[in-house]
């Protein structure tokens, strides 16, 4: 199976690895991921106003390049599958946005029409829905047994669940279905679905270090050695505050490790 | 006054598409938010003040800085008012205005550091600065 890939600003910058590990890991499981051509930056936060025209475009612009090659389009970041996921279901679900969308698009070098038809799919979903955890387990060649393995999951990935439609908001499984078939033992704590800060750790360290810090010591309590998250932003929030006692690492790095192609 | 505060009310109803009418006033919105102790006005209150026309309370609150944009309000409000967007609403019309950036390039080299993110200070001009 070939996907559309759309990697976004920081797995070409401060998180290559999570790229990298995502690409050889899919080789090894029979699936390939094609890079949009000439991405642009998704802005990294999701345009709530709707009266916010231009920078839903990059969006818009990834979205319809994938649906062009007819196929789906996958993400790593949360931010990125955020924005990318809401930008498509207001294209077709808001014919205000759509209409001045592609008043924009026509003016383009190659007009088009989008109407919100492309798949958007998390790389967590891939492995999910189209390899399936049974499969996956099967080509794991060093279950990472003993491992006890905390699933942060933040809030892009969740939020609205009537949107991003990705697990159950408030008791998802899917990281820890994850957790489980790569050998480890997935801890259940009950922040795992709060937020990391996001950005205001650019201006607010305090506050977010606070946030990180409840996630954390909620997680320690109930056992957890590690965290996985997904997301860049999350990773840094949390290892900033915690980084010591409880190190936040992308799930990628584990999956490459059970896979044995993990890159020293 | 009068005239534009109505204008300015209308303004965050459409730019949020909120509904602040169909709220039941439960305060689920308020619980469920990570920012609440830092906020001088809560979720549940930009509800009310809007409902109310209470517009340069909600423009003049720090809360508009303090909200993470997590949607815990949004996924748990059961009128589905989306408290969330009208936050993004009052946000985006005080840094639409002249000078109200709460973010500019000059401040960022003193806040970088090595590990930072671009996706950080990506999301952080599109949240605090036009
Ligand atoms: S989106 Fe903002 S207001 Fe709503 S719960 Fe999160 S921080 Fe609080
Ligand atoms: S959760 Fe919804 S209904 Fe309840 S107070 Fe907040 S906005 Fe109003």
């Amino acid at each position: 199976m070939v996907y559309s890939y759309y990697p976004g600003c920081t797995l070409k910058t401060k998180a290559k690895e999570l790229d990298k590990n995502a690409r050889l890991c899919a080789q090894a499981l029979g699936f390939t991921l094609e890079e949009v051509e000439a991405w642009q930056c998704c802005g990294a936060v999701y345009p709530m106003g709707t009266d916010e025209i231009a920078t839903k475009l990059p969006a818009v612009r990834a979205l319809h390049a994938a649906d062009e090659k007819g196929q789906s389009i996958v993400t790593l970041c949360s931010a990125c599958h955020h924005v990318l996921k809401r930008v498509n279901e207001d294209m077709r679900q808001d014919k205000d946005l759509r209409t001045k969308v592609n008043n924009y698009i026509a003016q383009e070098e190659e007009p088009y029409t989008y109407n919100g038809e492309a798949n958007v799919l998390h790389y967590l979903e891939v492995l999910r829905d189209q390899v399936g955890f049974d499969n996956l387990a099967a080509k794991v060649k060093n279950p990472l047994a003993g491992r006890k393995i905390g699933a942060y999951y933040g809030c892009m990935l969740l939020r609205p669940s009537s949107v991003m439609q990705f697990d159950d908001p408030e008791n998802p499984t899917i990281f820890e279905d994850f957790i489980k078939a790569i050998g480890a033992e997935p801890v259940v704590y009950p922040y795992r679905n709060e937020c990391c800060g996001g950005y205001i750790s650019l201006k607010e360290k305090e506050m977010a270090e606070e946030m990180a810090g409840k996630i954390a010591d909620n997680a320690l309590s109930k056992g957890a050695e590690v965290l996985i998250t997904a997301c860049p932003l999350c990773l840094y929030n949390m290892d900033k505050k915690t980084g010591e006692t409880l190190p936040t690492v992308y799930f990628t790095e584990f999956l490459a490790e059970a896979l044995g192609i993990k890159e020293e | 006054m009068h005239g534009n505060n109505d204008y300015q009310q209308e303004q965050i109803r459409t730019i949020s598409g909120a509904e602040d009418r169909k709220c039941m006033k439960c305060g689920k919105c308020s619980a469920s938010c990570p920012s609440y102790d830092s906020m001088d006005i809560r979720p549940h209150q930009f509800v009310s003040y809007l409902r109310g026309g209470d517009i340069d309370a909600m423009l003049s609150s720090k809360s508009i800085w303090k909200c993470i944009s997590c949607f815990a309000c949004v996924e748990r409000c059961p009128r589905d008012v989306k408290p969330a967007q009208i936050i993004e609403a009052a946000r985006l019309m005080v840094i639409r205005q002249q000078g109200e950036n709460y973010l500019s390039p000059d401040d960022v080299p003193e806040l970088l550091d090595p590990e930072l993110p671009q996706q950080l200070l990506a999301s952080a001009f599109r949240k605090y600065a036009k």
